[in-house]
């Protein structure tokens, strides 16, 4: 599926729509383009001033000063991880900038959207991300000038380092929902900063995570109130466009009692040659009765077909159902990155607790992914599920790896796990890495994995019907995915599946 | 990949304590090499990824008073057999070979004359004085060969000192099964056994191995089946409480061979088995499986890999436990496809049955696929007794300990199935059955 020409002629009978539809879907990575706008980066390198740089520039209070000197002091003292199966060059954590932000942001931060650097907004525009407070159709980004039924996301976006702005605030502050910066919650909430940041993903949890804890930049902070349901979908959409530059955003999400909370990310980064590192921090909190459902697209620049460039995603997400009956869903696209190191987990600590995890992975070329989810059991009647789809292409690795881990008192308990793999081509592995541990006799745990290939029948049927062979590959893995895109609200669901398409791109043949 | 290392402590303790003579025959090279491997790799501990659900503490700390071969009493063939064989020894109505040894030093008295057809078997203590013997191309080779991407470093400790085992070469269709019993009679018996079986072209034969072995037991058994050739091999590890094992088996399968093995565990506080097979050549077939009940104070870990290298190949994992009162079992199990062994079937199952509360199952089953045109499954599951099945007994009549009995056994059959000989499935059936009614009283 080649970029289409714009003299390509559409055959007769073949009307606009499918055209505009066939070009959007083809084309290699679409948000490759860079922004030219103004940086101003803090010094290259990473030591205590620069963790002080970072705190003085989000103007922090000291205690967040020394708790992020604290995680470096740590951080120095740890080395590498490097079990996963992903081979890369040692990085040079010297030779990055860990602090990046457009001029304009630093002159003055922005009153509101309008105030924004029009580049920047143009960005957001490329990218399909509406930062004017507008209604989204379902499934076409960027079409909200026509809000016909549409509904409303709540958007923080942020640009390196910083977050640009953030919309809807006013009309969550009348519901009493918290959406904002992290930067700023530290300064407008530090009571409910302090009390949860670190609880759930601690300084010292591992290596990538201590150094976020040391030096992050922006993410956002959500706080849904007692019994509040969120009046709409919150989302944050996180852009890397300076070179050289780390982003290593940190995210926290607490639902209250009753609360209830969907919130989506989507990340993209531009077309570079040289590898850039994410390393992100996500913690969940759901007290008694609530419920949090976060769904990730993530399609950063994965680099070109012969494995130059892309992104290193070093990323620490984890959940803490800390309530009773609380409930988190972890869905997942990973199309994105050269390098993926990430498994969302649940830590079902209340009775009745319940965690999901919905994964497709998808690695072509010579990407590398080691992603999965861990399940860690501690309350009474805790229940579990995990779909895992992995899709290795090209030159690609794919591995799942998990943990399902039922305590002795957790009991009657209940996992299902399922994963999967999809081997396209002979020059690609896919892996699976379970560990179960069950330490009770009345939970159940059940794991089943399978490993095979594109069915020839399933081709050859879609062929008969005259698609061509790499319709007829995303047709089937849309299906082989079916079960995780249906998990997907309806927003990212359109775009996974497109996603999906496009990331085999050049697989075939 | 690189091979893991670990830490050298106490290493040193224990070889001097076997005192690795080097060797100056046909295997002393093959001994030399061990050590090294040894060395390199350094004795496993608990923070390595291969041993964190059971950690190799009983299987190298010294045992005290202990000096392998040495200080060993005189056997008295006439006194009283231990424990373990006072009961009726399994395989016993078996029509086959005995080779007997004590506390992992062969005795020619209680054994029968090593002479049947089609096969040459020698104790090892007596091949190794051999001056050129074919084994040399395989003592410590398939060891060697199963040392990557994980290290078994106390398969290398064997090769380097092990003086007893057996040497088996087949070279037809054998009559009778071969069976290998390992008495232990001594409290502190410390046992290195290394074995060697050859099955050349259109081969076959059945081992079949019995007892605890020592009251440590540390095996070694390599075993190189040619093409079109066929090894069974049913194991029933004693049923010695204080027992401590760690068994290797290294099997190398060539063009459209066929390998089976199956173990059956009950008691032993610490058994590890691991299990090597490489799949060399076209349609060759492979199964492993097992059913081990424990309880109380017991530990069993299968650690299984199964490496195809070749195309049209199949192999087989399935593995039952039973656990009650505080015991543990592990299984680990890998399944690693090579590049360009097309049209692989591989398939894995391992299923945990937990009594109570206090026991765990611990598993870790892995795939590493490099080929595309596979089928690779496997499936992991654990829980209790299903209350529903017990209810469905109960309401014909039947008292519930005896429809948990039942239920048992019906758990495990999925594996006792793998063994092919009916005979032995249906002897090996009868002493679960007998085991289970014992501890479930």
């Amino acid at each position: 599926m080649t970029e289409l020409d714009s003299d390509f002629s559409a055959r007769e009978g073949v009307d606009q729509a499918t055209v505009d539809a066939v070009r959007t879907v083809g084309g290699a990575y679409r948000y490759g383009f860079s922004t030219d706008i103004e940086t101003e980066y803090a010094p290259k390198g990473l030591n205590e001033d620069i963790v002080r740089h970072i705190s003085a520039r989000n103007d922090e209070p000291d205690w967040m000063t020394e708790w992020r000197l604290a995680a470096y002091r740590r951080w120095v003292r740890m080395s590498e991880p490097r079990w996963a199966m992903v081979e890369y060059p040692r990085i040079d954590f010297q030779d990055q900038y860990y602090y990046a932000q457009p001029k304009s942001m630093a002159e003055s931060r922005p009153e509101s959207i309008d105030d924004v650097d029009p580049k920047l907004l143009e960005t957001y525009r490329k990218l399909g991300i509406p930062l004017k407070e507008q209604l989204v159709l379902a499934g076409v980004q960027g079409a909200g000038e026509t809000p016909a039924d549409g509904r409303k996301v709540a958007v923080d976006a942020v640009f390196d380092s910083v977050s640009v702005g953030t919309t809807f605030r006013a009309e969550l502050a009348r519901a009493g929902v918290i959406f904002c910066p992290i930067s700023e919650a530290i300064r407008d909430h530090p009571d409910l900063v302090r009390r949860y940041l670190g609880s759930v993903v601690p300084q010292s949890d591992n290596f990538y995570a201590t150094l976020n804890s040391a030096v992050f930049s922006d993410g956002s902070f959500v706080y849904v109130p007692p019994g509040v349901r969120c009046p709409m979908e919150l989302s944050t959409y996180f852009r890397i466009n300076a070179e050289n530059t780390g982003q290593f955003e940190r995210t926290l999400i607490i639902a209250d009692r009753g609360a209830h909370v969907s919130y989506l990310e989507g990340c993209t980064a531009p077309q570079r040659d040289t590898n850039q590192l994410h390393a992100a921090v996500v913690e969940l909190v759901a007290e008694e009765d609530s419920e949090i459902k976060y769904s990730t697209v993530q399609n950063w620049y994965p680099g070109d077909a012969e494995g130059k460039g892309g992104i290193y995603n070093f990323v620490t997400k984890r959940a803490d159902c800390r309530g009773a009956r609380s409930k988190v869903m972890w869905t997942q696209v990973e199309t994105g990155s050269a390098i993926t190191w990430k498994y969302p987990s649940c830590i079902l600590r209340g009775h009745e607790s319940q965690g999901e995890f919905y994964s497709i992975a998808i690695a072509n070329n010579f990407q590398q992914a080691d992603t999965g989810t861990k399940m860690v059991h501690l309350g009474r009647n805790s229940r579990s599920r995990i779909v895992s789809k992995g899709i290795s292409a090209g030159r690609a690795q794919n591995t799942y790896r998990g943990l399902v881990s039922m305590h002795p008192r957790a009991k009657n308990s209940r996992n299902h796990t399922q994963c999967d793999s999809l081997l396209i081509g002979g020059n690609c592995g896919a892996h699976t890495v379970p560990y179960i541990e069950v330490r009770n006799d009345s939970s159940r745990v059940e794991h089943e994995a399978t490993t095979s290939r594109v069915d020839e029948d399933q081709l050859f049927y879609c062929r008969q019907r005259g698609m061509d062979e790499e319709e007829a590959v995303a047709l089937v893995v849309n299906g082989f995915c079916k079960e995780v895109l249906q998990a997907l609200p309806m927003e990212f669901a359109m775009e996974a599946q497109q996603l999906v398409a496009i990331s085999l791109e050049g697989s075939v043949g | 990949m690189p091979v893991q290392k670990s830490g050298n402590g106490g290493l040193d303790a224990i070889l001097a304590a076997v005192d690795p003579k080097e060797g100056t025959g046909w295997h002393g090279l093959a001994r030399r090499d061990a050590l090294n491997r040894l060395r390199t790799m350094g004795l496993p501990v608990p923070r390595d990824e291969y041993w964190r659900f059971s950690g190799p503490g009983p299987l190298i700390w010294p045992i005290e008073g202990t000096s392998p071969e040495t200080t060993r009493p005189p056997v008295d063939c006439t006194m009283p057999l231990h424990a373990s064989a006072a009961v009726r020894s399994v395989f016993q109505e078996t029509d086959c070979l005995r080779m007997v040894f004590i506390d992992g030093v062969f005795s020619p008295d209680r054994s029968d004359d090593l002479v049947m057809a089609n096969v040459d078997i020698v104790p090892l203590s007596e091949a190794m004085a051999l001056d050129i013997h074919w084994s040399r191309d395989l003592f410590g080779k398939l060891e060697a060969d199963g040392q990557s991407p994980i290290a078994r470093p106390l398969a290398a400790l064997n090769t380097a000192v092990a003086r007893n085992g057996f040497v088996m070469d087949v070279h037809g269709q054998v009559p009778k099964p071969v069976c290998m019993v390992y008495l232990r009679e001594t409290d502190q018996s410390e046992a290195i056994i290394h074995s060697l079986v050859k099955i050349r072209k259109g081969a076959s034969v059945t081992l079949l191995e019995n007892g605890p072995g020592a009251a440590r037991l540390n095996s070694v058994l390599e075993i190189d089946v040619e093409q079109n050739a066929r090894f069974d091999h049913v194991r029933v590890q004693g049923r010695d409480h204080d027992r401590v094992a760690a068994t290797h088996q290294f099997v190398r399968l060539a063009r459209e061979s066929s390998f089976r093995s199956f173990s059956m565990t009950v008691n032993g506080v610490h058994t590890r088995n691991e299990t090597y097979i490489a799949l060399r050549g076209d349609e060759a077939k492979a199964t492993v499986a097992g059913v081990c009940v424990g309880d109380g104070e017991f530990l069993h870990d299968d650690t299984v890999f199964v490496l195809h290298d070749a195309e049209r190949c199949e192999s087989r994992q399935v593995f039952k436990k039973v656990l009650g009162n505080g015991s543990k079992g592990v299984f680990q199990g890998k399944i690693l496809v090579r590049p360009g062994a097309q049209k692989t079937d591989g398939y894995q199952i391992s299923k945990g049955l937990l009594l109570d509360g206090t026991s765990q199952f611990l598993a870790k089953p892995e795939l590493e696929i490099y080929a595309d045109d596979v089928a690779c499954s496997h499936g992991s599951t654990c829980g209790a007794l299903d209350e529903d099945s017990l209810f469905y007994l109960m309401a014909r009549g039947i008292t519930r300990s005896e429809a948990q009995r039942m239920l048992v056994l019906a758990f495990l059959e999925e594996a006792i199935d793998e063994i092919e000989d009916l005979e032995i499935a249906a002897d090996l059936r009868d002493r679960l059955a007998e085991w289970i009614a014992r501890h479930s009283s």
